[in-house]
């Protein structure tokens, strides 16, 4: 769908200046497998999610990840276990992609003290250490001066780590976006600001929204390389996450990727999103599925058939079955909680 | 002892943290090359270099983000929020994320960062550069707020704060950086949470924060020497944890009240201690509690409008002395 552009800036530093296809050798049948895996289990996961909130096991606010799932998976492909990742509120993609398990996300939508945060996070808020997920956060934009501190860390201890900080195409015009941007680049941070460009910012859309309408240029005028990547297709996202990560590495700074991706739910649960038309989404649902349209590279290459996919579909269901009972199953939290975990020494 | 004026307690307190851990970070606006705006943390870029001790652009959210994110992942970092009336442009960060981090992770995270800032009036600033603000931190709940009064307060109480896994809130009183007290020799670290009684007196107990402690004291020289009235007086030092203990055992003894604030009156933090007391021990008072504060104005600027405003020890001492009758 989306045209592929860059920024070259980032003071002589960056080398993105190429257009041509990467030479890079193609991936292999299990890579390919792998993200395909891995967002079905995000797609699967949101459906059951959905469904759980149309029957009121899930509450307060719930936003779904439908049609983003190439983004994250294709990122996460990129990194390690001395990275960090931080997004906002729609973040149950992202912190599958992470590794975190179905059953202790899908606990923490139904309010159970098996979730991640005991209960007392919720959809919005949900972290792991141990996968260095850092959130999950409801405020639209803080999530990136908090990432610029994760790659502060990691350039101050030295760890090689890179963050990769996500935020929407509405989070750019928050203030403290800028901030952060001038900071990440004046100190030459590790971060990797990955813009979610679903094209509508709530029921906004990017037009009416942002004065700039090329994103992926935002962070130009603080001398930050930028890349407009399809995000509807993994093999994209990956080979420009690499790119990213490679200049974060190597000590070159930040980097900013705009991924052209899609929503195809509301906002949230609550929205039954009426600013845009039927056909826009079906168009997008049809023509540019990033779970589908992998599919087909998968079966036309030969490395598996539709039925043996079925199969691989019908396992993934299954751990999001299985997710569903637990988050049933797992008892409310004691009202006890309530004074645990404010501070470490009250 | 050494004497030290409460401004190079700061820097002291930084630089014996800054020398045990490396972990220690310090940013902010204009706190290296130019030693703070109230050279309050002269030296330490010398000492420490600019990787620990960084200039910060004017982004005070972009600092709080780095504050936060860095404690997330190891660090401990002490932020400077150059003027406490700034905390308004980065208040999220501070309300909605450092505050909640913990208790959103489910215990997983804590968050072990100062937010160092220059609170309250007297400096003929002006209504966004005077305010005192202590109450607003003490409102939200996930933080610490600590307050010194001396030399020696600010040195052992930044360092302990500067330990504790917590985040912390420290206001400095800015009226109070050019005084001197005795400071001990060598490593000092005091408890977080523990109110200093610093004179015994029978008839009344005042309870006073910062800037309002010496004034407290120099009423109570007043009170007993012109009235005859003995008061105790209670430095609170910190906010949270409230150290109710001595509060209400200091109130018991005396039987009355009264609460010296800097804050304005509405929601200041005297409220909250009138209504443990009335809580807690109602009938070991003999009368009602008396809460001399800022009105509920912004802070101006001239000398006399902004003496008007402000607690003085002689507005002390005559409330207390009308209201005691």
């Amino acid at each position: 769908m989306a045209k592929v552009s860059q920024s070259k800036t980032g003071k002589g530093k960056s080398k993105t200046t190429s257009r041509r296809r990467s030479k890079r050798a193609a991936p292999d049948a299990d890579q390919l497998l792998d993200y395909y895996r891995d967002m079905l289990l995000i797609r699967r996961f949101e459906e059951r999610a959905g469904q759980m909130y149309g029957m009121g096991l899930i509450g307060g606010f719930c936003h779904l990840y439908i049609g983003q799932e190439a983004v994250v998976v294709g990122m996460q492909g990129a990194i390690d276990d001395r990275d960090a990742v931080v997004t906002s509120y729609r973040d149950h993609g992202h912190m599958l992609a992470c590794g975190m398990e179905a059953k202790g996300v899908m606990a923490e939508l139904t309010g159970r003290i098996g979730g991640y945060s005991k209960g007392k996070g919720g959809s919005m808020h949900m972290f792991s250490k141990e996968k260095r997920f850092y959130g999950g956060h409801g405020i639209v934009g803080a999530q990136v001066p908090i990432g610029t501190g994760l790659a502060f860390a990691a350039k101050y201890k030295n760890t090689g780590g890179v963050s990769l900080t996500y935020l929407g195409d509405g989070a750019v015009n928050q203030g403290q976006v800028h901030e952060a941007f001038n900071m990440a680049e004046l100190w030459d941070l590790p971060v990797i600001y990955i813009i979610e460009n679903n094209r509508y910012g709530m029921g906004t859309s990017v037009s009416r929204a942002s004065a700039a309408k090329e994103l992926y240029k935002l962070g130009e005028p603080y001398g930050m390389p930028g890349e407009q990547v399809d995000g509807m297709d993994v093999l994209a996202v990956r080979q420009a996450a690499d790119k990213a990560v490679k200049h974060c590495r190597d000590g070159n700074g930040p980097y900013v990727l705009e991924m052209m991706t899609y929503r195809y739910r509301g906002h949230s649960m609550s929205d039954p999103a009426k600013y845009r038309s039927k056909e826009e989404v079906a168009e997008m649902r049809e023509q540019h599925d990033p779970i589908s349209n992998l599919s087909k590279v998968i079966v036309d290459a030969g490395h598996k058939t539709e039925g043996e996919l079925k199969e691989l579909d019908k396992e993934v269901r299954a751990i999001v079955a299985e997710a569903a009972e637990f988050a049933q199953e797992s008892p409310e939290p004691d009202p006890s909680e309530l004074f645990t975990d404010v501070l470490v020494n009250a | 002892m050494a004497e030290l004026t409460y401004r190079e307690a700061v820097a002291d307190a930084i630089a014996q943290e800054m020398r045990r851990d490396e972990d220690v970070v310090f940013l902010g606006e204009d706190v290296g090359a130019a030693g703070g705006v109230f050279k309050a943390t002269v030296g330490l870029l010398n000492e420490f270099g600019s990787v620990r001790v960084r200039d910060t652009p004017i982004s005070e959210q972009a600092i709080l983000g780095a504050a936060m994110g860095s404690a997330m992942t190891g660090l401990r970092p002490i932020a400077e929020i150059m003027f406490s009336d700034f905390l308004a442009v980065c208040w999220d960060i501070v309300a909605n994320e450092i505050a909640k981090a913990r208790y959103m992770t489910g215990g997983q995270m804590s968050m072990p960062l100062v937010i160092r800032t220059a609170n309250g009036g007297g400096s003929r600033f002006g209504a966004q550069h005077s305010q005192s603000v202590e109450n607003w931190a003490m409102m939200v709940p996930g933080l610490k707020v600590v307050a010194p009064s001396t030399p020696a307060d600010v040195k052992g109480l930044l360092a302990a704060a500067i330990r504790d896994p917590d985040p912390v809130m420290f206001f400095e009183q800015k009226s109070l950086y050019p005084i001197k007290g005795e400071v001990p020799d060598g490593e000092l670290v005091q408890e977080l949470g523990t109110a200093k009684v610093l004179r015994d007196g029978g008839d009344v107990t005042i309870a006073a924060l910062a800037a309002m402690v010496p004034r407290a004291l120099d009423a109570a020289g007043t009170l007993a020497s012109d009235h005859g009235i003995e008061a105790t007086v209670i430095d609170l030092r910190s906010l949270v944890p409230l150290d109710t203990q001595t509060i209400l055992s200091e109130v018991s003894k005396t039987g009355r009240l009264v609460t010296v604030e800097e804050n304005p009156r509405l929601c200041g933090w005297g409220a909250e201690i009138a209504s443990i007391v009335a809580d807690e021990i109602f009938w070991d008072l003999d009368g009602p509690v008396i809460r001399i504060t800022t009105p509920h104005i912004p802070l101006p600027a001239a000398d006399a409008l902004e003496d008007a405003t402000m607690p003085s020890a002689e507005r002390i001492v005559r409330e207390i002395v009308e209201k005691l009758d």
